[in-house]
């Protein structure tokens, strides 16, 4: 042990005489988190807490940052000069500090030096109580997270101890079991796993379900038992903290001073998942905020509505009017004062008897001005809005339906002040996977031998799912949900809570590691939720009856099978056992069983060498057949399933002495008692319970039998990388061919008739995207045959297929027929929206095989071009297929998806989808949600360089103005003639389809314009393979070069960055964690919701906000202007006829509260008309209600009202004896009517509260009033409010003069609106008409209107955008794409549904393409697209010559050529 | 933002059984679905509108304009010489009296109330509202800061009453002689009464003391008076002081530069129980109050009063033109209406 200790010291000496200072100057600073990392600016050390290195531990990871998070901005302490602080940054708050201290100059003063603090601090008060309102939140969440509890190493104890996350410091060891979160970043050190690997979810990362690999750190892989932290002597360095996810990098020094690399396959993050793996045991290397999760977290994102930014603008304006009514005031008082040539009586003179000059006094003026007419600048106006947002953030919140049933979660609004930007969308970008579907991938149709099986009955399923089942899946649901509780329970009061924890105990001694709260909770569904992929809708398969049939037949006949019978049975019983077989083998599914400690079923495993030579292959197919005749279970499943529900729980019974525990004894009890009736219905279930049986029997010998070290298998869990891959296995299932176990070398299947089979895998040739397909080679224990299945994208499947090489001509008919048929049906699938596979299969004899392998063994040990030498081994052994059938696997839209799409859409919304899915599968589900029409025209964007992109994209711009500038001289002309708004012409739209390698270049500055330009054209924009970067990048892209409003919707960690970027996020609170719901502004369950988010609450909070911000500005215009007009009567000299009490009092007290109910409740059209009549959201996202004009009309109203509200009362009084306060209180009060009543004006619903706001508002202020003018008679020393109200409310002329005055003022608003709504009326209002309407008229009215739009809004689109065009339909649409591609030569493609192949023939093609292209190299490319072409004029962009070459060299290379071919140059 | 899986932790859906729904209660105002009277712009409450508030300010304004009409009033602006004397400010005690003669051509029945009128005295000029003390004419003698210039003389003495309002009280006497066959008869006029109660009861207020002048003792009167304040109204003990009604009156600052402020009542007594009958009368004024510093006039005005106010026409002219503003609209629109009719737009009705 001296050993180390010597070690460390030499490492921490050379750090130190390395970066000496700095090291000496943080051992003895107090301040941990800034000292560690400037020692740790390059390197960090970590040296793990354990008894014999303390000395090093305190000195190296103390200084460390550990795992306590604060993400509050306030503490108890700092919360007022801290918030003080950041509230004196808006510069309005600063404004009004001025005018405080400004007022507080004797010379300008205007009011009492308290009266003007008022508002601020009233302000002020409010925001800071709701600024700490949102910060306690924050902490709450922080405290949660920081005493969850994890497992840690003590070194007092010798043993894990539950500790809070809060106290896990560097260099700690943890230990985690399944499903637990990873509470820092640590080095995996150990795993339960016999490979040492450890499986982690990374969703709340990176937003991917999949499982990821996890290796434990090289040379403690071996160890068989679990890693000892008190021997652990080595010491761990590595780079500093930084927010790389994908990079880690660092050694392990053992004391030996042997160094081991560690990768990023060594760390498990912070905030990931474990699953599968019972227990792994790791080092924590950075902690706290140092973790690359937290460093991720670039913090929250300070959104600031458009709205706000204008009226921050108008308030600019507000300024200028105000500076100029100063200037007036100011010049006007020096002129004024200027006509007296002596001191009069009422001009006071200055303490040295002599009056201040002229001009001296007109710049004091100035700002005394300043101070009187402060409430031009409408302080309330912030405040208001901040409550009236609080207000519409409350009712969204409250509206029904976004409430989700199912997962109990209603909208959650985490922004406060973003919701009239819903209101404005005019982009949304959506994601894919979770958000437009379900994220749940279901087996749905195949189709075998050119036979379709439609499976009726699973769609029924399916179906029933939405209503019946769903029940079910509430309740696996829920108990997800009360376990996550649980644990955040236990975390919650870092005292852990007894019970769970004894069982937790409990479990682990036993050593089957379930998670406690599912066992006990009694459910046939024991595995919902917490394994990716496997809902019940998705592992459930119900059979088709007549696929099962058929499959019965099989069953007998394969009973008497021998082992060349195949040929005996008929072909399309081989297509089937095929079929399926490809279902369960062609795959890289990882089986495991739950409520087990080992996960992976794992076979004796025959030949781990890899198979090298032809003997070989040999011996080891004897090898095969040999045990696989002695090792049949046929016997037994027989016998046992005669008694099998007894079986079972006997079976379990074992089990359960085993655990000893009583709890688990009813657990199981239960699990088995529904599986008996459940038996008929789900066929496989019976299976299983036979499998533990043979499983049991065969316990004590397993080391040679077939299942070794298994135990009772209730369910097998497929663990896939792709959820394609897991439907498929487990529609496979329900056919009885069960995938029953995977490893490197040998997969078992076992299939009802034939047994359990064990091929002996060969090979895999993984997916990737060039190819789009992968294969397995396997030896078929049958027939002793290699044989090949390959799954893959219909596109580049059905030009690999072979005739049969020794099939007659019948069977090549046969073959041709299969081949048409399947085509006609994954068409078909495609128009559905499935995602559609094609299986196909090759047998290779041995010859071909073993030549094969001597390639591919050159390939895969040649150093050189290696990739591409696999690459092309792998298209040499993918060949002369035969194609069995395909799959249709539906991603099932989530519900009202395409409704939602299509309503946004009529709302003027353009609608993006980013997602990081393959081409075909993005493309499929954009026309199932109708982002995409059938007969919209794609053009897809593929190419790899900047160049030819730029060529591309000049070429479709070209095109389509040329198609557009075409249709338009024709309608026009058809126009002239016909003149009836009828003439619907199908609109020429567009939809672009872009991946992310091209989106790389589309993305550089030289041709984001042109791209943008092309996407406004386009009606439909699909992004694949769109990176999460790729995403934001595209969305402020976006949003600052089109200044649109933007809107990113998403339910990923992926989708985080784009959420953040945009105007507004959305996130959906779907599967995927809670990363981009809680990066989001408002998290939603559903994507349907966001239609009624958009169109009525995002058209209500807009409307309501700008209404009660222009009410305001016209509010503050108005009354303020009454003291200005004033001032031309008193010298302008800055007196104010109202008492200033009631002068602040009035915007804070008498007139607040109205609009500020209008703001929250006004509702111009009812939500009914809003969701049947998307059409009117364009009137908010244009900002109808919000122009410029309408700002300026609204003041000059404010003019006009507050000139009549003036001179009325002054030419009443004038030359009368009144007072000045007795003058002001009828203008003061008249005021008040007709800012109250000119609300009343512009509401568009007037409920109970609104009545109750208003007339509480004029009796509030009469109260005061009276009630200030009986007491007050010396509180205000310069005003004299005393009895001033009670004596006018006894005079009639008061009365008559406040009417009059009232009726003047609002009648020109009164018949403005009138007119508008008789005469021009708004679509709003023609709207709002709509509410009246008896149900039958109305629906009515609504047709007529959409019929009437669909002729409007073109035009309205054709004249923003001049894209789209309204052309006849006389033009066809093959002329259109012609004249869009005239002469485009590039690998632009055309897809178009509806199976037509569709080639974009050009001019000049033919004759250039020439023979030097070979044929099948234009076939493998792509199906549906155009052809490839070379060009002489893009002969410069060589970028991609080298790819082509070889294509043309190859003549099979399926690489789908993305530049293009220039050796004809 | 924060981490994020805490947070699915903290939001994950609570307990099974304890959990109350998030289901948002399916009330009225939460759904912003309260009962709403929405004011619909349809023909029948415009052309209402328009025609009943036409008729109703048409109506009001004849009323007014009716009444306004037996107002009877006269104005009087004489007294040059005196008004010359006084331009020269170091003749600011010499005193000077003056006449004027006017013939009232009718009877002004009921009662009639005089006023001194000022022209451009800009009594609500800033500063000079502000320059006074309420305290101190509540009788308590506190926080006369307002005051400011008018606080104290050099040696310290404060002023009674303070301030910039009371220092340019106005100060002329004017009385009023009816010229009646050959005789002439002083009018009587009442000069308390004239004030509002409250001030006079409530808002001023004599220092307590057994005499006025003692209470009064140690302040002095404001530079531009001729009398202390003690000395207003040596004949009646009740209109002293700061309670007296002339002081009142004026210490209430006028909204305008142009304006009046009641002086007297006519005492309806003997020869003019009934108002002041038709002849000749005589103002003589004791001029005091200079009014060419300012470039302002001063007037005395005879008027009587009706329920709306004064001689004052436009309140009923600004009804009437309001009333007719209305009704006329109310036809454009109806007009509009008839012709637009045909033309059947979307929703007319």
């Amino acid at each position: 042990m001296a050993d180390p200790i010597r070690w460390a010291r030499y490492r921490w000496q050379r750090l130190i005489s390395t970066e000496g200072r700095e090291v000496s100057s943080s051992s003895n600073s107090s301040s941990k988190r800034y000292q560690s990392s400037k020692t740790a600016s390059k390197h960090r050390i970590v040296i793990p807490c354990l008894g014999h290195f303390k000395e090093e531990y305190e000195k190296v990871s103390k200084l460390y940052m550990n795992n306590k998070i604060r993400t509050t901005k306030y503490t108890l302490l700092n919360f007022i000069p801290r918030n003080l602080f950041e509230q004196f940054h808006r510069v309005a708050n600063l404004y009004f500090l001025f005018l405080v201290v400004l007022n507080w100059v004797p010379l300008v003063e205007a009011f009492q030096k308290e009266i003007t603090m008022l508002p601020l601090v009233v302000v002020l008060t409010i925001i800071a109580v709701k600024d700490g309102l949102e910060d306690y939140s924050k902490y709450k969440l922080d405290k949660q997270i920081n005493n969850l509890l994890t497992k840690v190493y003590s070194r007092k104890e010798k043993k894990y101890i539950d500790e809070c996350w809060k106290n896990v410091s560097v260099g700690d060891f943890i230990r985690l079991s399944r499903n637990e979160i990873i509470p820092a970043d640590m080095v995996l050190l150990y795993s339960s796993d016999l490979d040492g690997i450890c499986y982690i979810e990374t969703a709340s990362l990176d937003g991917e379900t999949n499982l990821k690999q996890r290796q434990v750190v090289r040379g403690y892989s071996e160890q068989v038992s679990e890693i000892d932290p008190e021997k652990f002597s080595s010491r761990i360095e590595c780079e500093s903290p930084n927010n790389d996810l994908s990079r880690f990098r660092g050694f392990v020094e053992h004391s030996n001073k042997d160094r081991v690399g560690l990768s990023k396959e060594n760390l498990l993050l912070r905030g990931c998942t474990v699953r599968n793996t019972e227990a792994v045991v790791g080092i924590v290397v950075y902690a706290g905020h140092e973790t690359k999760a937290m460093l991720n977290n670039s913090g929250p994102h300070y959104k600031r509505s458009k709205l706000e930014r204008k009226v921050n603008s108008d308030i600019l304006w507000c300024v200028l009017l105000l500076i100029l009514m100063c200037l007036t005031g100011a010049v006007g008082h020096g002129i004024w004062l200027s006509r007296y040539s002596e001191i009069p009586f009422f001009n006071i003179p200055g303490p040295d008897g002599k009056l201040i000059p002229p001009a001296l006094a007109g710049f004091n003026m100035f700002w005394t001005m300043i101070i009187l007419l402060q409430v031009l600048i409408p302080i309330s106006l912030y405040v208001s809005i901040e409550i009236v947002k609080l207000g519409q953030i409350y009712l969204i919140q409250n509206d029904i339906d976004f409430y989700h049933e199912k997962t109990d979660s209603t909208i959650q609004c985490r922004s406060l002040n973003i919701a009239e930007d819903l209101g404005q969308i005019q982009y949304i970008f959506s994601d894919k996977t979770g958000t437009l579907t379900e994220n749940k991938m279901v087996f749905r149709r195949c189709s075998i031998a050119g036979q379709e099986y439609c499976h009726e009955e699973n769609a029924k399923r399916l179906e029933s799912y939405q209503e019946m089942d769903s029940e079910d899946e509430d309740s696996a649901d829920a108990q997800y949900a009360s376990l996550n509780h649980m644990s955040k329970r236990r975390g919650h009061n870092c005292r852990a809570v007894n019970e769970s924890l004894k069982k937790k105990s409990l479990d682990q001694l036993s050593g089957s590691y379930p998670v406690a709260g599912r066992e006990n909770s009694a459910s046939d569904v024991p595995h919902a939720g917490h394994v990716a992929f496997s809902s019940r809708i998705e592992t459930d398969v119900v059979p088709d009856t007549q696929l099962l049939e058929k499959f019965s037949q099989i069953s007998s006949h394969s009973y008497q099978q021998s082992e060349d019978a195949v040929s005996k049975l008929s072909l399309e019983t081989t297509y089937i056992i095929d079929f399926f077989l490809a279902l369960a083998i062609c795959n890289t599914v990882v089986v495991s069983v739950p409520n087990q400690p080992r996960q992976k079923m794992r076979h004796s495993s025959l030949g781990r060498m890899p198979i090298k030579s032809l003997e070989e292959i040999r011996q080891m197919f004897q090898r095969l057949s040999v045990r696989r005749l002695s090792s049949s279970p046929l016997p037994s499943i027989k016998e046992s399933s005669s008694e099998s529900p007894n079986s079972f729980v006997s079976k379990l019974s074992i089990f359960k002495m085993k655990l000893a525990s009583p709890a688990l004894d009813g657990a199981a009890q239960r699990a088995a008692e529904p599986h008996n009736p459940d038996s008929p219905e789900n066929p496989q279930l019976s299976e299983e319970l036979d499998m533990v049986n043979v499983a049991a029997g065969s316990e004590h010998h397993s080391a040679g039998s077939s299942v070794k070290g298994s135990s009772p298998l209730s369910k097998l869990c497929y663990e896939a990388e792709s959820p394609d891959e897991a439907a498929l296995v487990h529609a496979a299932r329900a056919y009885k061919c069960v995938l029953q176990s995977r490893t490197p070398d040998q997969v078992t299947v076992d299939f009802t008739g034939l047994g359990s089979l064990t091929f002996q895998l060969l090979h895999i040739l993984p997916f990737d995207s060039v190819r789009k397909r992968m294969s397995v080679v396997v030896r078929h224990p049958v027939s002793n045959k290699v044989v090949v299945y390959t799954k893959g994208a219909d596109s580049v499947m059905m030009d690999l297929l072979g005739t049969a090489s020794e099939g007659t001509k019948n069977s090549e008919m046969e073959q041709k027929k299969i081949k048409e048929r399947t085509q006609k049906h994954l068409d078909d699938y495609a128009r559905r929206g499935l995602r559609t596979l094609c299986i196909a299969k090759k047998v290779m004899s041995n010859e071909e095989y073993t030549e094969w392998l001597n390639h591919h063994f050159l390939a895969e040990t040649s150093i050189d071009n290696r990739e591409e030498l696999l690459l092309e081994s792998a298209i040499r052994l993918e060949t002369k297929l035969t194609l069995l059938g395909a799959t249709g696997i539906e991603d099932r839209l989530q519900d009202g998806v395409p409704d939602t799409i299509q309503a946004l859409r009529k709302a003027g919304i353009k609608i993006w989808m980013l997602t990081g899915d393959k081409r075909e599968t993005a493309v499929n589900i954009a026309y199932a949600c109708k982002l995409l029409e059938p007969d919209d025209k794609i053009f897809t964007l593929k190419s790899q360089s900047r160049d030819v992109c730029a060529l591309v994209m000049n070429k479709i711009l070209e095109g389509i103005q040329k198609n557009t500038s075409a249709k338009k001289t024709k309608s026009q002309k058809l126009g002239n003639v016909s003149a009836s708004p009828t003439t619907q012409a199908p609109a020429f739209s567009a939809g672009l389809v872009i991946d992310g390698k091209t989106l790389e270049h589309v993305l550089h500055d030289s041709l984001q314009n042109i791209f943008l330009d092309l996407t406004e054209k386009c009606r439909a924009v699909v992004c694949c393979q769109a990176t999460p970067l790729q995403k934001s990048v595209l969305v402020r892209l976006v949003r600052n070069k089109l200044k649109a409003m933007t809107l990113a919707i998403g339910d990923g960690a992926n989708d985080v960055s784009m959420i953040q970027v945009a105007d507004t996020g959305v996130g959906i609170l779907g599967q995927e964690g809670m990363q981009a719901v809680m990066a989001s502004d408002f998290a939603i369950s559903q994507f349907r919701h966001l239609r009624k988010l958009l169109l009525v609450h995002g058209h209500w909070c807009y409307t309501r906000l700008t209404n009660m911000v222009l009410y305001f500005f016209y509010k503050n215009v108005a009354y303020v202007n009454l003291l200005f007009w004033y001032q031309f009567f008193c010298g302008f000299s800055g007196t104010s006829m109202t008492d200033y009490w009631i002068l602040i009092l009035f915007n804070l007290l008498f007139t607040s509260v109205p609009p500020i109910v209008y703001g929250v409740l006004d509702k111009d059209v009812s939500a009914e008309i809003l969701m049947q009549i998307p059409q009117l959201y364009v009137m908010s996202q244009k900002s109808v209600a919000y122009l410029p004009s309408t700002f300026w009309i609204t003041l000059l109203d404010a003019f006009y009202q507050s000139l009549v509200c003036f001179f009325v009362p002054y030419f009443t009084y004038y030359g009368s004896d009144i007072d000045i306060f007795s003058f002001g209180n009828p203008i003061n009060t008249a005021a008040l009517f007709i800012i109250l009543l000119h609300l009343l004006i512009e509401c568009k619903s007037v409920t109970w509260i609104h009545a109750v706001v208003i007339v509480g508002s004029i009796l509030f202020y009469f109260v005061f009033t009276l009630a200030f003018g009986a007491t007050c008679k010396t509180h205000n020393p310069p005003s004299n409010p005393y009895w001033i109200m009670e004596r006018h409310m006894t005079d009639p002329v008061f009365y008559l003069v406040c009417l009059l005055t009232t009726c003047v003022a609002l009648l020109p608003r009164y018949l403005l609106r009138v007119l508008q709504g008789t005469l021009f009326p708004s679509p709003v209002m023609r709207a709002k008409h709509l509410d009246k309407l008896i149900p039958e008229e109305q629906r009515e009215a609504i047709k007529r209107w959409k019929d009437d739009c669909v002729v409007n809004c073109r035009m309205e689109f054709q004249v923003t955008s001049g894209s789209s065009s309204s052309a006849t339909g006389a033009v066809s649409e093959e002329e259109s794409i012609a004249s869009v591609l005239p002469t485009s030569k590039t690998p632009l493609q055309f897809c178009s549904r509806g199976g037509l192949v569709e080639e974009v023939s050009l001019s000049d093609i033919q004759d250039e393409s020439g023979n030097t292209n070979s044929l099948s190299s234009e076939r493998t490319v792509f199906l549906n697209l155009s052809k490839e072409t070379n060009s002489d004029s893009y002969g410069s962009s060589n970028c991609c010559a080298k790819v082509s070459q070889r294509t043309s060299e190859e003549g099979k290379s399926a690489i789908s050529l993305a530049g293009l071919n220039t050796e004809q140059v | 933002m924060l981490v994020s899986w805490s947070a699915s932790e903290g939001f994950a859906p609570q307990e099974a059984e304890a959990r109350p729904s998030r289901c948002p209660d399916n009330s009225a105002f939460k759904q912003q679905r309260l009962p709403a009277w929405k004011p619909q712009l349809t023909i029948a409450t415009v052309l209402s509108t328009f025609f009943l508030t036409g008729a109703f300010c048409l109506s009001v304004g004849i009323c007014l304009i009716l009444s306004a009409n037996s107002v009877r009033e006269i104005q009087v602006y004489k007294c040059s010489d005196c008004s010359k004397l006084r331009e020269n400010s170091y003749n600011w005690n010499i005193e000077c009296l003056c006449s004027v003669d006017f013939k009232l051509k009718e009877d002004m029945l009921g009662d009639v109330f005089m006023y001194y009128g000022l022209q451009n005295f800009y009594q609500n000029h800033r500063r000079y509202v502000i320059s006074r003390s309420d305290a101190q004419l509540l009788g308590r003698d506190v926080n006369r800061s307002y005051c400011a210039p008018f606080t104290t003389y050099n040696n310290g003495t404060p002023m009674a009453p303070c301030g910039a309002i009371a220092n340019s009280m106005f100060n002329d006497t004017i009385d009023l002689f009816y010229n009646f066959n050959s005789s002439v008869i002083q009018v009587p006029l009442l000069k308390t009464g004239n004030s509002w109660w409250t001030d006079k009861n409530v808002k001023f207020r004599n220092p307590q003391s057994h005499n006025l002048s003692s209470a009064f003792a140690g302040t002095a009167r404001p530079p531009y008076w001729q009398k202390p304040v003690y000395l207003l109204d040596e004949e009646d003990e009740r209109n002293n002081g700061y309670i007296n009604d002339d002081f009142i009156i004026w210490m209430r600052v006028s909204a305008f530069a142009t304006f009046r402020n009641l002086y007297r009542r006519i005492s309806r007594k003997r020869h003019f129980a009934d108002g002041l009958p038709a002849g000749n009368y005589t103002f003589h004024i004791s001029y005091n109050f200079p009014v060419t510093k300012f470039k302002g006039k001063k007037y005395v005005i005879l008027s009587t009063m009706v329920w709306s106010g004064g001689s004052n026409p436009f309140l009923g002219i600004a009804y009437v033109v309001c009333g007719a503003a209305a009704t006329l609209t109310g036809f454009i629109i109806t007009a509009i209406h008839l012709k637009l009719r045909k033309k059947k737009t979307y929703f007319q009705k």
